[in-house]
């Protein structure tokens, strides 16, 4: 049962550094053209009526650490606050909702 | 697929928010019959990696982009009430702090993609896995189809937004188009990315795998 433990831990922190991965240093690559979603707006004409978010001065705003000016750094460094937020939250949520052994 | 503040009118937003909280109220409810000791924090990671990897983009067509939703993929993993749970935390991550997706348009995106999105996965997950020989080598390709078919269909909820409340000129039936269209191409995408995550994780640990365990499950107490 140990030892099942112990290579359950190790299966969670390969998955984690795997997504942490590809957030922070993966993510520098991606595609900037609009997605699906844009694309329709922009090809539609209604792209101009988007708004934007409230929350639109964020230091995260659109995967970017604010003040950092090398991209592949805020776009990197963005993207393992997000990762680290999203642990956070999301194992807090479901350790409270799991049956209690 | 986030949509932002605006495009949709507030009385449709407003209306779409109390189907996300009443559809997130059931997921609380019943993902507690999916989630124990190990599987709890499988569905914290599977929100973390589902985040990590819609950050990457992958051209689907002249100056177009797509990323995973990763309904299909959560499904598969933790089970339907667990993964809606898991794309709510990504999405209001994203909204909150990235501000990728409206604040306002919150409920419309938890809507098609933790709601509609999970459902048409769990759906079609379920139907694929019934006709498929039931071994381990199915559960990719059904998690494939899956995530194959419900990212159009997700992309189509948007549509029914767009034409009840939609602030755009463009008529409803156009925009539906051209909405179906484009995500068929990020659907493949959608399915080859989810093919490899289950395969990975189903070759090193297969109990981890929530539409593996069912399976199993199902066939041992047949046996016996």
């Amino acid at each position: 049962m140990s030892e099942n433990q112990s290579s359950l831990k190790k299966f969670y922190f390969g998955f984690f550094i795997a997504a942490a991965f590809l957030a922070g240093g993966v993510s520098y690559y991606a595609s900037s053209h609009p997605d699906g979603l844009e694309k329709v707006a922009e090809d539609k004409g209604f792209l101009e009526t988007a708004k934007d978010s409230a929350v639109a001065n964020s230091p995260l705003a659109d995967y970017g650490v604010a003040g950092l000016d090398n991209e592949r750094l805020s776009v990197g460094l963005s993207g393992l606050i997000g990762v680290a937020i999203t642990a956070l939250v999301g194992v807090l949520l479901f350790n409270l909702l799991k049956k209690k052994s | 697929m986030h949509i932002p503040d605006g495009f949709i009118d507030i009385p449709t937003s407003a209306s779409f928010g109390l189907l996300a909280v009443a559809g997130t109220a059931v997921a609380l409810k019943k993902a507690r019959t999916e989630l124990d000791d190990r599987t709890a924090p499988m569905a914290g990671l599977t929100a973390v990696f589902i985040f990590a990897v819609q950050m990457l983009n992958f051209p689907v067509a002249a100056g177009t982009s797509g990323h995973l939703l990763g309904g299909a993929l959560a499904t598969v993993l933790v089970g339907p009430y667990a993964a809606s749970l898991a794309v709510t935390v990504v999405l209001g991550v994203q909204a909150l702090l990235f501000a990728d997706g409206g604040l306002s348009a919150l409920g419309l995106n938890i809507f098609n993609l933790s709601i509609i999105a999970v459902l048409v996965s769990h759906l079609v997950f379920v139907f694929a896995k019934k006709v498929m020989p039931k071994n381990r080598g199915s559960i990719p390709i059904a998690a494939a189809i899956a995530a194959l078919i419900s990212v159009p269909i997700s992309a189509s909820a948007f549509a029914l937004q767009y034409a009840v409340g939609g602030t755009g000129t463009a008529p409803a039936s156009t925009v539906f188009a051209a909405m179906f269209s484009t995500h068929i191409l990020i659907g493949i995408g959608e399915a080859l990315i989810t093919m490899v995550t289950v395969s990975a994780i189903i070759s090193t640990r297969s109990d981890l795998v929530y539409g593996w365990r069912q399976e199993r499950v199902t066939l041992e107490v047949k046996k016996v």
